[in-house]
C-alpha cells in the first residue's frame, strides 16, 4: 500500500468523510433486525429481563465450545410458564442455534448448552410464553482469538463417538425431599456445518448435524430441541425439571442424514 | 573473490534489492547448530503490531537443498523468512513442512508458494486447514487488518505424512513423524538425524502457556514417545530452544495438572464454566499468556474427559 492510500483514513477521518472499509460497515450494520423478521415474522418483541436470562463468558474462549445457560426468571406465582426458548448467534453463519419447547409439566427452570461463535456477536434468547408474547433478551460475546476455531478438535474421535448418548444425574441440595432434578444428556456426533469448502475437491463438505432431540419422562415431553449448525460437537444439555414419579428418562436424536438415535434409562441408574 | 562468486554476490544481492522492494526485510534467525536456522517469535497474541511473528520458524540447509519449517503468521513474515533463507544460500527450497495448521505456522507459506517447493503436513492438515482456513482468514482480518491478511493464502500440503517419512536434503535426512491428536489434530515433528536437533511444533511449549486444540490425553500420550527420541536439543513451537527432554518437564505438569483438575471437577458434578475458572489455577504464576489460554484449555479439556 502506498503512502497515500494508507493515509486515506485519517485524511477522510479529518475531512469528516464517512470512510467504510468492509469489516466496519459489517459491525456497523445490526442483524438483529432481520432475524427478527426472519425467524419471529416481525412479531413483537418485549423486553425480557425478568422472564429469561442469558449467561455466556463474556470472551468465548474455545470458539467451538462456548458454554452458556438460559434461565427462567418467572417467580414460581406468575400464572404463566415459559412454552419455548429461541436462541440466537446474531452473527454466525446460521444465527438460529436452537429452539428448546418446554414439557408443559416439567417445570424446565435451566437450560445449559454449548454453542459455537464465530464473531463478535449479540446473542439473543427468545421465549415465548403462555400469554402469547415474545420477551427478548441479549448478552454480547467477544471473539475467541489465537487458534481456536468453531470446528472440531478431533476429527476422527467425533466420528467414532456417533449416535453414543450418555445420560447422568446431578445431586441436587433439595433433593431427594424435592422433586426438582438436574440432568444432563450428551450426544456424540461431529455437527459439521457444512459451511466450510474442501480446499482438495473445491466441493462444500456437507453439513452433518443433530436437528431435533426429544427427551421424555416416560411419554410425557421434558425438553425438546430444533438444532442447527451452531450447537457444538458432541450436542450436550444440561438441565432442570421436575420428576413426575416416571421410573425411565428417554432420549430421541434425529440428524440431518436421517439417522434416529433412541436411549433410555432407568432414572435412578444413570449412565451409558 | 572469485569471478563466479562475485557474479553470485551480485545475483544475491539483485535478490536482495527485489525483496526489499516487495516490503520484505530479512526476519533475523541464528543458526543453533550447523546448517539450522532459527527465529525465535515473540510470546504473545497475533496482532497488527508484531505481524502475527509469535511462533518460532526456521529451515535447515543440506548439501542439496533447503527445508523451511513452519512459515509464521503473515505472508509478510514468510516474506522475511524467505529473505533469511535466500541470504545465506542459494540452494532450492525444496520442502515447506507445516508442523501443524494454526494460523501462526502457516499463514506465510504463499510466500514459498513458487514453483519447485512442495508443501508437506499431517495427513489431517488438509481437512483442517478446509474447515478452519475460512474462519481463521475472517477472524484476523478483524484483528491484524486487510493489509496483512489479504496477501495470506491457505496452502495445504501435497506431500501428507501419515506415519513417518524420511527427506534428504543431500547428506541430511530428515525424519518427519505425524502424531495422534494432541496439540492439534494434525501435529508433525521433525528430526534431524546429523545435529540431533527436534523441531516439535507446538508440542512443546516453553514459557508461553500450552494450548490444548486436540487432545489432552493424546497429547500426554505423546509426550511420552516424545521423549525416547534421542535428540539433544528442542526448537518448540514457541519459547526458547532447549535442552532435550529436560524442556518437557514444565508442559507435562502443567497439562497432567489440567487433566487431573478436569476429571475431578467433572466427577464432582460442576459444569463446565466452574472447569474454566477453577482448572490448573495454581499453574497462573508459572507461564506467559496464561489468562488468554488456560479458560479455553480447561474447555476443551473438560469436553473431551466427559466422555471418559
Amino acid at each position: 500500500m502506498s503512502k497515500w492510500t494508507r493515509r486515506l483514513p485519517l485524511i477522510a477521518a479529518l475531512l469528516g468523510i464517512a470512510f467504510a472499509v468492509p469489516a466496519q460497515a459489517e459491525e456497523a450494520s445490526d442483524p438483529w433486525p432481520g432475524l427478527v423478521q426472519d425467524i419471529f415474522n416481525n412479531r413483537a418483541m418485549n423486553d425480557g429481563s425478568s422472564v429469561i436470562g442469558i449467561e455466556m463468558p463474556y470472551r468465548a474462549e474455545d470458539a467451538a465450545i462456548v458454554p452458556v445457560t438460559l434461565r427462567s426468571k418467572l417467580s414460581p406465582a406468575d400464572s404463566r410458564r415459559i412454552r419455548s426458548i429461541t436462541l440466537v448467534i446474531d452473527r454466525n453463519p446460521a444465527p438460529m442455534a436452537a429452539k428448546f419447547e418446554l414439557g408443559p409439566d416439567a417445570n424446565v427452570t435451566e437450560i445449559s448448552t454449548r454453542v459455537r461463535v464465530n464473531n463478535y456477536t449479540d446473542v439473543h434468547a427468545v421465549a415465548e410464553l403462555t400469554d402469547g408474547q415474545l420477551y427478548v433478551s441479549k448478552v454480547y460475546v467477544k471473539a475467541s482469538g489465537g487458534c481456536s476455531a468453531p470446528a472440531g478438535k478431533n476429527v476422527e474421535e467425533a466420528q467414532s463417538r456417533l449416535g453414543k448418548m450418555r445420560y447422568r444425574q446431578f445431586a441436587r441440595e433439595e433433593a431427594p425431599a424435592s422433586r426438582v432434578r438436574e440432568a444432563q444428556i450428551m450426544i456424540g456426533h461431529p455437527n459439521n456445518s457444512g459451511l466450510q469448502m474442501d480446499q482438495v475437491t473445491q466441493l462444500y463438505i456437507p453439513a452433518f448435524f443433530v436437528n431435533q432431540l426429544k427427551l421424555t419422562q416416560d411419554d410425557s415431553l421434558v425438553l425438546s430441541m430444533e438444532g442447527g449448525i451452531s450447537i457444538s460437537e458432541d450436542p450436550n444439555l444440561r438441565f432442570t425439571y421436575v420428576s413426575n414419579g416416571a421410573k425411565r428418562f428417554r432420549a430421541e436424536a434425529k440428524d440431518t442424514d436421517g439417522h434416529v438415535f433412541r436411549s433410555e434409562w432407568d432414572v435412578e441408574k444413570p449412565g451409558t | 573473490m572469485s569471478r563466479i562468486a562475485r557474479i553470485i554476490a551480485a545475483l544475491s544481492l539483485l535478490g536482495t534489492v527485489t525483496l526489499a522492494q516487495a516490503g520484505a526485510a530479512e526476519l533475523p534467525v541464528s543458526e543453533v547448530a550447523t546448517g539450522i536456522f532459527v527465529h525465535s517469535g515473540a510470546i504473545a497474541l497475533m496482532t497488527r503490531e508484531n505481524e502475527g511473528d509469535i511462533a518460532n520458524v526456521g529451515f535447515i540447509v543440506g548439501d542439496a537443498a533447503v527445508a523451511v519449517i513452519d512459515t509464521g503468521g503473515s505472508f509478510h513474515e514468510g516474506e522475511a523468512l524467505l529473505a533469511a533463507v535466500r541470504a545465506r544460500t542459494n540452494k532450492p527450497i525444496r520442502y515447506v513442512i507445516n508442523t501443524h495448521g494454526h494460523p501462526d505456522h502457516v499463514f506465510g507459506n504463499a510466500a514459498f508458494a513458487a514453483g519447485g517447493t512442495s508443501f508437506v503436513g499431517h495427513s489431517k492438515l488438509p481437512q483442517a486447514l478446509a474447515t478452519r482456513g475460512p474462519y481463521y482468514l475472517d477472524n484476523f482480518r478483524r484483528i491484524m487488518g486487510s493489509e496483512l491478511i489479504d496477501p495470506v493464502k491457505i496452502i495445504a500440503p501435497t506431500l501428507l505424512v501419515s506415519d513417518t517419512m524420511t527427506l534428504d536434503l543431500g547428506a541430511r535426512r530428515l525424519i518427519l513423524r505425524a502424531w495422534r491428536a494432541g496439540h492439534s489434530d494434525c501435529d508433525v515433528t521433525v528430526y534431524d538425524e546429523a545435529s540431533k536437533t527436534l523441531f516439535t511444533g507446538d508440542l512443546v511449549f516453553l514459557r508461553h502457556i500450552p494450548v490444548m486444540d486436540g487432545s489432552i490425553r493424546g497429547w500426554l500420550e505423546t509426550l511420552k514417545e516424545l521423549e525416547a527420541i534421542p535428540a539433544q536439543r528442542v526448537i518448540p513451537g514457541h519459547g526458547p530452544v532447549s535442552d532435550w527432554p529436560a524442556a518437557l518437564a514444565d508442559e507435562r505438569r502443567y497439562l497432567s495438572t489440567l487433566l487431573s483438575d478436569v476429571r475431578a471437577l467433572n466427577k464432582s458434578g460442576e459444569p463446565i464454566r466452574a472447569a474454566a475458572e477453577k482448572a490448573a489455577a495454581e499453574e497462573r504464576a508459572r507461564w506467559e499468556l496464561f489468562g488468554d489460554y488456560n479458560a479455553r484449555n480447561a474447555t476443551a479439556a473438560f469436553s473431551e474427559i466427559e466422555w471418559e
